[in-house]
């Protein structure tokens, strides 16, 4: 029983860092930098990783859902840090931005100590979130005036 | 024969490096462009450059076409350069285009579709007409509207509606491990549905677009509607060896085209729909329309078609869709080919000389007759 | 945001305090390091050390340490002998070359040697085939010593006359292997020896006198 509960918690917890970290790679030009730049500056840590640019390759599938292809590569930039009390911490940035690579690295170290967690969660993550989601929801509001409202014609030359 | 080395030009190359600088520049009265106004109101000739350059990178795009003085296939060419400078570090798990965030969104075959036809930003329904107002500086442009509520969070792909009455082929994944990557390995043939796919997606939109023309004027059996086109976002994860756990770490704009094809039916297969494929990176729908056809014709084999005609003909189609290997094979011809045209010339002159003897020598037999 | 694939979760790698760093510089101290094993490979016999020095995790040289982070990544299964797949280096190949483990000799473009005594045959890797010669597996062997080992004589391209090499506790079938091999030309592995800072390229085109 105490073996499921320890699985379904540490399940959770990935689900969790997977999250911020996605939110963390996908926020856009200086969001992350004007959010993190006070909580990491000055903290001493070393590159486990020094921050480059890579690519992945993207994949899709035949018909949507069937085999897999390669359909192009996209720059990505990556880094790892450790801080002093060996916590490491590993970030992502969609994009070539080493700077947000890194402050992405050292945000996802403090996320892992459970006496910053909370603070930094609502800090940077979940504004973060907020910006992501209501630029998701301008771009749908702006796609849904162009639906189609579809009406039929009553034709004249059939009266009844 | 042998190259022979020759020296020289090296002044006149380096001045046509500035010579060239200042013509991209054009008149310096004029303000710079910069790469944000490219990125921003370039949009569609970026996502073709990021399409067929096979990288998904706005600036990159942007900086290759301002580089290229807005020649695509030579912007293409630079950022295909670009990226073999780069290590790759992961390769990601498909995209899930169902999950798409919608921006357009349209279906020729069925009118009444769950989520709705959202036509999204198109030229379609535009009048071909130039607009002299765009000509003018200064001017408000109109803004978009937005409409009170989002729409649906999920939007279902037409062609599934179908699919359950078993009418259209299902498309399922094999379990096939090895992905081809013709990025890493010599193309083959026959080849894989993977390798058609990832050749058209970076081919040239010209190209395809023209073999995809043909299949519809008799030169295919092409007989298409469009299931579905969609624009939108996409999320792109990647399971960092490090962590062992995906993370979505980016947002993709990508264009979608699920074409349906009529087909009659063979000994094995009872009348049905095929499908043909379409994706690419950006907004990119003439691409992924003309994709999504010369996917369905280089199917033809395996739907136990003949193969007749050159979009069938697979080994024709991927040896030739490739704009930066054409455009190295049929613009080398400038470059300098002084010794080879001098083997030539001598070889002609030779055969004329021995032409006229032999004509001579039967001139002076009939004469002797 | 829901996760979209299915992948199996895997055990979570948690790296310690004692996980080490990679290069510094990435892109020029592997541009230096490739540069080293270009110029070990032209010039067979020849001892190549290289001009930067970082902490290697066990049981690996610097040397070996700096081929690994400049040849591999996840796309070049490499088979690691016993010693290292057991050792630190493993879990560092991992965080820094995301590096995938071949299944066996045989599927593998790279393989690393730190125990050659206890290493496969030569005809177990990879010869490559006659289209692509150059997919052959490639290893990388550490050992005690370049120079103080048995003498051999080496001929081939990339040598003026003859070298004399002394590559230190290879196993005894090694060198006879070694011709085995030679006479699979265009096929056959290739070798890069590692000691310390410093390596040297044995590459199929050479012939050995044990």
């Amino acid at each position: 029983m105490n073996s499921i509960i320890k699985m379904e918690a540490e399940r959770a917890a990935i689900a969790q860092r997977s999250d911020w970290l996605g939110i963390l790679s996908r926020s856009i030009g200086g969001e992350l930098e004007a959010l993190a730049t006070d909580l990491t500056s000055g903290l001493a840590f070393e590159w486990l990783r020094a921050p480059h640019v890579g690519l992945v390759m993207v994949r899709g599938r035949a018909g949507g859902t069937g085999n897999v292809f390669n359909l192009g590569e996209m720059t990505v930039t990556r880094a790892s840090v450790r801080l002093e009390d060996g916590t490491v911490g590993h970030g992502y940035a969609h994009g070539r931005d080493q700077r947000q690579a890194e402050l992405a690295a050292i945000v996802d170290a403090l996320l892992q100590l459970p006496d910053r967690h909370d603070e930094i969660m609502a800090k940077v993550i979940a504004p973060l979130r907020q910006k992501a989601e209501a630029r998701r929801l301008e771009q749908s509001r702006k796609a849904a005036a162009t639906k189609v409202e579809f009406f039929t014609l009553v034709r004249g030359e059939n009266p009844a | 024969m042998a190259y022979v080395a020759v020296k020289g030009g090296e002044q006149a190359i380096l001045n046509t490096h500035r010579l060239i600088s200042e013509t991209r520049r054009g008149n310096q009265a004029l303000a710079e462009l910069t790469l944000a106004q490219i990125s921003a109101q370039f949009g569609l000739a970026v996502d073709r450059v990021m399409a067929e350059g096979s990288i998904y990178d706005r600036e990159l795009a942007a900086l290759a076409l301002k580089q290229a003085q807005g020649d695509m296939i030579e912007a293409i060419f630079l950022l295909r350069a670009y990226r073999t400078t780069l290590p790759r570090i992961a390769a990601s798990e498909p995209v899930d285009t169902s999950e798409m965030a919608i921006r357009r969104r349209v279906s020729a075959t069925f009118k009444d579709i769950p989520g709705g036809q959202v036509l999204g930003p198109t030229y379609d329904y535009t009048h071909r007409l130039l607009d002299f107002a765009l000509a003018a500086e200064g001017l408000e442009r109109s803004q978009a509207v937005v409409a009170a509520a989002p729409l649906d969070e999920q939007v279902p792909q037409v062609i599934d509606l179908l699919d359950s009455e078993g009418l259209i082929e299902e498309e399922s994944d094999d379990g096939q491990e090895e992905v081809f990557d013709l990025t890493r390995e010599p193309m083959r043939f026959p080849a894989g549905r993977d390798q058609r796919l990832q050749n058209l997606a970076r081919g040239d939109e010209g190209f395809v677009l023209g073999l995809a023309y043909s299949t519809l004027r008799g030169y295919g059996h092409n007989h298409p509607f469009v299931g579905e086109l969609r624009l939108g976002e996409v999320m792109v994860e990647i399971v960092p060896e490090e962590l062992g756990f995906p993370v979505a770490i980016a947002e993709i704009t990508v264009t979608e085209c699920q074409m349906i094809n009529q087909f009659r039916g063979s000994a094995e297969k009872p009348p049905q729909f095929t499908r043909g494929y379409g994706l690419t990176f950006g907004h990119n729908e003439r691409k992924v329309m003309a994709m999504s056809l010369v996917d369905r014709a280089m199917r033809a084999r395996e739907l136990g078609e003949d193969v007749r005609y050159p979009a069938q003909d697979e080994e024709f189609v991927l040896s030739h869709a490739d704009n930066v290997e054409a455009n190295g094979f049929v613009t080398h011809f400038k470059l300098p080919h002084y010794v080879d045209f001098q083997g030539e010339l001598q070889l002609v002159r030779q055969l004329r000389a021995e032409h006229e003897a032999t004509r001579e020598a039967a001139q002076m037999k009939e004469a002797a007759e | 945001m829901t996760i979209q694939s299915s992948t199996s979760l895997r055990a979570v790698t948690s790296y310690d305090a004692s996980l080490k760093p990679g290069f510094i510089d990435p892109v020029f101290d592997a541009q230096a390091v490739f540069r080293a094993s270009l110029l070990a490979t032209a010039y067979p016999g020849r001892v190549v050390s290289l001009d930067r020095s970082f902490t290697a995790p066990r049981p690996f040289s610097p040397a070996t340490a700096a081929l690994c982070l400049t040849l591999m990544d996840f796309e070049t299964p490499t088979w690691l002998d016993h010693q290292t797949s057991c050792a630190e280096a493993a879990q560092w190949l991992g965080f820094h070359c995301g590096l995938a483990v071949a299944e066996g000799p045989m599927a593998a473009r790279f393989a690393i040697v730190t125990d050659p005594l206890t290493m496969p045959r030569l005809f177990e890797f990879h010869p490559g085939n006659v289209e692509y010669p150059d997919r052959s597996t490639t290893l990388i062997i550490q050992v005690p010593s370049l120079t103080e080992g048995p003498p051999t004589a080496w001929t081939g391209p990339g040598i003026k006359t003859s070298a004399t090499v002394g590559i230190g506790d290879l196993p005894f079938w090694f060198w006879s292997d070694w011709d085995l091999n030679g006479e699979l030309y265009p096929r056959g592995i290739d070798v890069l020896f590692t000691n310390g800072n410093a390596l040297m390229g044995l590459p199929r085109t050479i012939t050995v006198e044990a």
